[in-house]
């Protein structure tokens, strides 16, 4: 039986220790271990000129057509502001119960704010984000307590006020379903 | 057993119905979409929504002529409508329309969550509204149960052990005793308690008026029926539906009856679409439902399915004892009402009370002490105050039919059953009398 792993995909360059303290991270919450690859694709096909974004539904479908056969889950980082059409932009987003997820850091920088820069800050926001859409992926939905990483976040601050963890009752059922897409 | 809120987003853009999909999925929420306002319609008639999101803009029918047609079908229904141009004009006609709220495409993810976050909180607050509504109704009358005598304190320690269990319960008893009362105790004891108790008055309504009153009905069903409604059943899930006047339930409605408690199952009339319930069901009357069995008139498979445990009320002649802490308790009531100082009663009016045989049970002592608050002196109740004799009212008559019946056989034999004489006193012709014997079945030996 082939190991099943998590695999985060850079699409753009995030720096090598960054993505090693992400995967750290996702190992720590999920069990599983964890594969950093490097991407390419042309994100001139999903820019939206009149929104000045990313299609965050298509870089979805475009992240989940060139995830390895290997990978139980896959996330795509990159560094653009994603939208979909119907919200003015997006964090991440995954597919729920699904194999595929997105993030992106651009809108996590302190500078984006016009604050002085804070790489931790970042690297702890990101950080957050990946788990949180990882979650989805393994079919957890929003959690009411306020600092588990499962709660819905639409601004930075909401992001800061979580803990970089699940709160135990997401643990809980993420156990239960791990336990039921291993015979799945 | 918090209930999840249902969504129903309605869109001709495939892209927009996928991402608010998605993005309410995650939060927890139950969503179904339409492209268009037609298939909207045909969802809302046959499913129940909390929160709609209409686009405004859309082939066919628009989301404002939607929104309309959505509030004639169901009234309190939440409509946010979406509008991809920020026109001011738009927005106020569906507001004055009755939308909750409008919002502009494409929405900011704060102002959306907040926006469903304030429209589930009001969900919230309306169904909590209506729960302690009943609740509150519920405790005003279960402190009504009052009774020190043996033979309450037997149905009152039945209630308290049958109240936990999930059982149906046949409450007996004769009129007046307070046998909804038992039911309401029951329920307040139970782990329904913080759910309906939803009462029915079976004999108070026609077979298809029952049926309506029970299942529910769509919209269309029969004339009149303007609006979807929930049947009585529907609004006791997770509580307590309380039958009364079992007895008088056609034999069609047995049969619908016995497959709803079996199955927790219904159609509403008119309907196509299964709802199930989760209820308890309580029935009471005043007749005698297993002779009625024997006689053919009540069906037995019912009969078991409801008669797990039966309570039967004593009438208040076999709880004498229990008559001057009613009494009591009836003087503090009234007083309390009518907003007058706290009176006593005399001895001989007391005595006189637990003289008295009371057929209609308490029902008629609660009528005697209010009638002599009013008609008192305002200290004392003394035995002038009580309605003995020419002036005793017949507590046995509860609706209109009955004091009809017994006022027609007054007269017929005053007028020994003389049709031409009985009908001139009465000032009917005499067809009209034949109808009202036949309808009363009224005989000279009664």
């Amino acid at each position: 039986m082939t190991q099943q792993n998590i695999t985060l995909v850079s699409f753009g360059y995030f720096g090598k220790h960054f993505l090693e303290k992400i995967a750290e991270a996702v190992k720590r919450e999920f069990a599983y271990q964890v594969i950093i690859k490097e991407s390419h694709i042309d994100l001139s096909e999903f820019f939206d000129p009149g929104r000045r974004q990313y299609n965050g539904n298509k870089m979805l479908i475009a992240v989940d057509k060139i995830s390895d056969e290997g990978a139980l889950k896959t996330i795509g980082l990159f560094s653009v502001d994603l939208f979909i059409p119907i919200l003015t932009y997006i964090f991440g987003q995954a597919v729920l119960n699904g194999n595929t997820g997105i993030a992106s850091l651009y809108r996590l920088s302190n500078e984006r704010y016009g604050i002085e820069p804070d790489d931790n800050l970042l690297l702890e926001r990101f950080t957050k984000e990946v788990v949180h859409e990882l979650g989805h992926t393994f079919g957890l939905i929003h959690c009411s307590t306020p600092t588990c990483v499962m709660r819905s976040s639409t601004y930075v601050e909401d992001i800061d006020q979580k803990n970089p963890g699940l709160c135990n009752s997401c643990h809980a059922q993420l156990e239960i379903r791990q336990g039921s897409q291993m015979y799945t | 057993m918090a209930r999840k809120i249902s969504l129903l987003v309605v869109d001709d853009e495939e892209s927009v119905r996928d991402s608010l999909s998605n993005w309410f999925i995650e939060d927890g929420y139950h969503v179904e979409c339409a492209e268009n306002a037609k298939k909207a319609l045909l969802l809302i008639e046959s499913s129940q929504f909390d929160i709609i999101l209409a686009d405004i803009k859309m082939p066919g029918m628009d989301g404002l002529e939607m929104l309309r047609r959505i509030k004639s079908l169901k009234q309190d229904a939440i409509v946010i409508v979406m509008t991809a141009f920020a026109s001011v004009n738009t927005a106020v006609m569906a507001l004055k329309d009755g939308a909750y709220d409008y919002i502009t495409k494409p929405f900011d993810p704060d102002d959306l969550s907040h926006l469903i976050r304030n429209a589930s909180k009001q969900i919230a607050l309306s169904q909590e509204n209506e729960t302690l509504k009943n609740k509150v109704t519920l405790l005003e009358n279960v402190e009504d149960l009052i009774g020190n005598s043996d033979a309450m304190k037997k149905v009152l320690k039945q209630v308290e052990s049958v109240a936990q269990s999930n059982s149906s319960v046949i409450i007996t008893g004769e009129s007046g005793t307070g046998k909804e009362l038992i039911a309401r105790a029951i329920h307040a004891n139970s782990s329904r308690k913080y759910y309906p108790l939803v009462s029915v008055h079976c004999g108070a309504l026609t077979e298809s008026l029952l049926e309506s009153e029970l299942f529910g009905h769509e919209k269309g069903a029969f004339t009149g029926a303007m609006y979807n409604r929930k049947g009585r059943f529907e609004m006791a899930d997770s509580g307590t539906i309380f039958l009364d006047e079992i007895a008088t339930i056609s034999s069609k409605m047995q049969i619908e009856l016995l497959r709803v408690l079996e199955t927790k199952t219904f159609i509403r009339v008119g309907g196509n679409k299964e709802t199930s319930s989760d209820f308890r069901v309580i029935c009471a009357t005043n007749r005698d439902l297993k002779s009625m069995v024997e006689q053919g008139t009540f069906r037995e498979d019912l009969f078991y399915r409801l008669n797990v445990v039966n309570i039967n009320v004593p009438p208040l002649r076999e709880r004498v004892e229990d008559i001057p802490l009613l009494v009591d308790y009836f003087i503090k009531k009234y007083c309390t009402t009518m907003n007058k100082p706290l009176i006593t009663i005399d001895d001989a009016a007391m005595q006189r009370l637990g003289e008295y045989p009371f057929p209609g049970n308490i029902r008629e002592l609660e009528n005697m002490i209010e009638r002599a608050i009013v008609i008192g002196n305002g200290k004392k109740i003394t035995l002038k105050d009580l309605p003995f004799g020419k002036e005793m009212i017949d507590n046995s008559i509860e609706s209109l039919d009955d004091f009809e019946k017994t006022f027609i056989r007054q007269i017929l034999n005053k007028y020994s059953w003389n049709i031409t004489r009985t009908a001139k006193a009465l000032k009917v012709d005499r067809v009209t009398l034949y109808n009202k014997i036949k309808k009363y079945e009224l005989k000279p030996d009664e």
